[in-house]
């Protein structure tokens, strides 16, 4: 589904990614670890776009989106992407957070939007906060919303960069619970993140970076239990106590 | 009193221009100043050194100059006669976009990028982005700022009243040659120009709350 051959990426002199290849299989769940300043969320950023590679090329469903011919805003649509803030817009409600790009991007009527939103919002548990605006909200609650803003564009794939790091211990857990059940769904994710737990249930491969490379990568079980890279039994050290 | 009701109709009429002059100025002001703040924020170099020179030359220079310029010059320019107040409002306008344009500007850009990015994300263009969620959120933020400038606006419009536009200052201007009376038109004046300028002062200021709706925390 997404097609990763040689990215990279420099920041001035810094060299962020030094050569990623990466593919990613239709429903498949991809955890991305690795210490902080790794390259992870850069490598996650690239996948759509939200920076632009100096090198290499990124293909998602038989296009290639570093090529400038395609238009990279008709890719992004099928990309939902969830950010460690949330990123809500502070001025709409919770309703039209989630209905404004389904009505301006793909020009749905605002009836079928809100009909797609409701659903959304119950699946996540906040059809009451519908009218509410995000500033109202507990930082779980918004991280929800945003996921569901996301998926109201009924998109192939999900990118979540560190989506439960912005937020209080008690609200990891309903977070985490919707993009289980989202994966349990069959959804293609992209998970970047610092929960173990999490990469450990869900996910079907674990990606372990640093410095700017895949170090390894393999089933959760094994990488967990016998990492193979002494970087990554080092990494896994830490985390895992 | 005797005064007022003698004169009234000239203080009316005059303050109809100013208002006339001032409502059209502010709108044509900030229409122009969202464009030139967006070309200032152009990734395209010469567009916007066009935008920083525009700006750079209306703050440096008089507006009593750039009035004569507009008033003197504009229609040989193009070839076409104007209007008085046309121009006037051209004038006061593309001086104060200017102003208005550096406000915009730096209130787009303290809106937080992830806004931009999460737009984007959702496969907007960067112009729906630009439309639907930084710029109204922008405005929120400057709307102070704005309403600062479109004070300043309506009061520096009387200087139109000395290439002949038959403002509340030129008309004041009258009465005093009229009248012979140097110093009450002038009272009068300042009073109308103050209450318009608090009147709109407090509506700014409703809406200012009006838009806050949102910001509420729990």
């Amino acid at each position: 589904m997404i097609q990763v051959s040689n990215l990279h990426k420099k920041f001035g002199k810094l060299h962020v990614l030094k050569g990623i290849n990466e593919h990613i299989e239709q429903g498949e769940v991809v955890v991305v670890i690795g210490p902080s300043g790794s390259g992870k969320s850069t490598f996650l950023r690239c996948l759509n776009l939200l920076e632009q590679p100096t090198d290499g090329e990124i293909i998602f469903e038989g296009v290639s989106i570093t090529d400038a011919k395609n238009d990279i805003n008709v890719q992004r649509q099928k990309m939902g992407m969830v950010f460690q803030q949330f990123n809500l817009f502070p001025h709409l409600t919770v309703l039209e957070n989630v209905t404004l790009s389904p009505i301006k991007v793909k020009k749905m009527t605002t009836e079928e939007a809100e009909k797609v939103a409701f659903s959304l919002l119950k699946r996540i548990g906040l059809e009451d906060k519908a009218h509410n605006y995000p500033n109202q909200l507990s930082g779980g609650q918004k991280q929800r919303i945003a996921i569901a803003r996301a998926l109201a564009m009924s998109p192939d794939v999900m990118l979540f960069d560190e989506p439960t790091s912005a937020l209080d211990p008690e609200m990891v857990g309903e977070v985490l619970d919707v993009m289980k059940k989202l994966a349990a769904e069959g959804m293609t994710m992209v998970v970047v993140t610092h929960e173990m737990g999490f990469a450990k249930e869900v996910g079907n491969r674990v990606i372990f970076m640093d410095e700017g490379q895949v170090i390894e990568e393999g089933c959760p079980t094994e990488i967990f239990s016998n990492p193979k890279h002494p970087r990554t039994q080092d990494f896994l050290g830490k985390v895992l106590k | 009193m005797e005064f007022i009701a003698k004169y009234h109709s000239f203080f009316i009429t005059g303050t109809a221009v100013t208002l006339f002059l001032s409502f059209f100025g502010v709108i044509l002001g900030v229409v122009i100043g969202v464009i030139i703040a967006l070309m200032k924020l152009s990734k395209n170099k010469v567009v916007s050194v066009l935008a920083s020179a525009y700006i750079e030359v209306v703050r440096g220079t008089p507006l009593l100059l750039q009035l004569y310029i507009v008033y003197y010059g504009l229609p040989r320019l193009i070839g076409i006669e104007l209007p008085d107040m046309t121009l006037g409002i051209i004038a006061v306008s593309l001086n104060s976009a200017a102003y208005v344009a550096e406000i915009i500007r730096a209130g787009i850009l303290a809106i937080d990028r992830g806004q931009m990015e999460a737009a984007r994300s959702l496969g907007m263009t960067h112009g729906m982005a630009m439309r639907y969620i930084i710029i109204p959120q922008a405005f929120k933020n400057i709307l102070p700022a704005l309403g600062n400038e479109f004070i300043v606006l309506i009061k520096e419009s009387a200087i139109v009243s000395i290439v002949g536009i038959a403002d509340l200052m030129y008309k004041t201007d009258t009465l005093r040659g009229i009248t012979y009376k140097p110093f009450l038109p002038l009272i009068i004046a300042a009073v109308i120009y103050f209450v318009i300028t608090f009147t709109l002062s407090k509506l700014l200021g409703i809406v200012e709350r009006r838009l806050r709706a949102g910001d509420s925390s729990i």
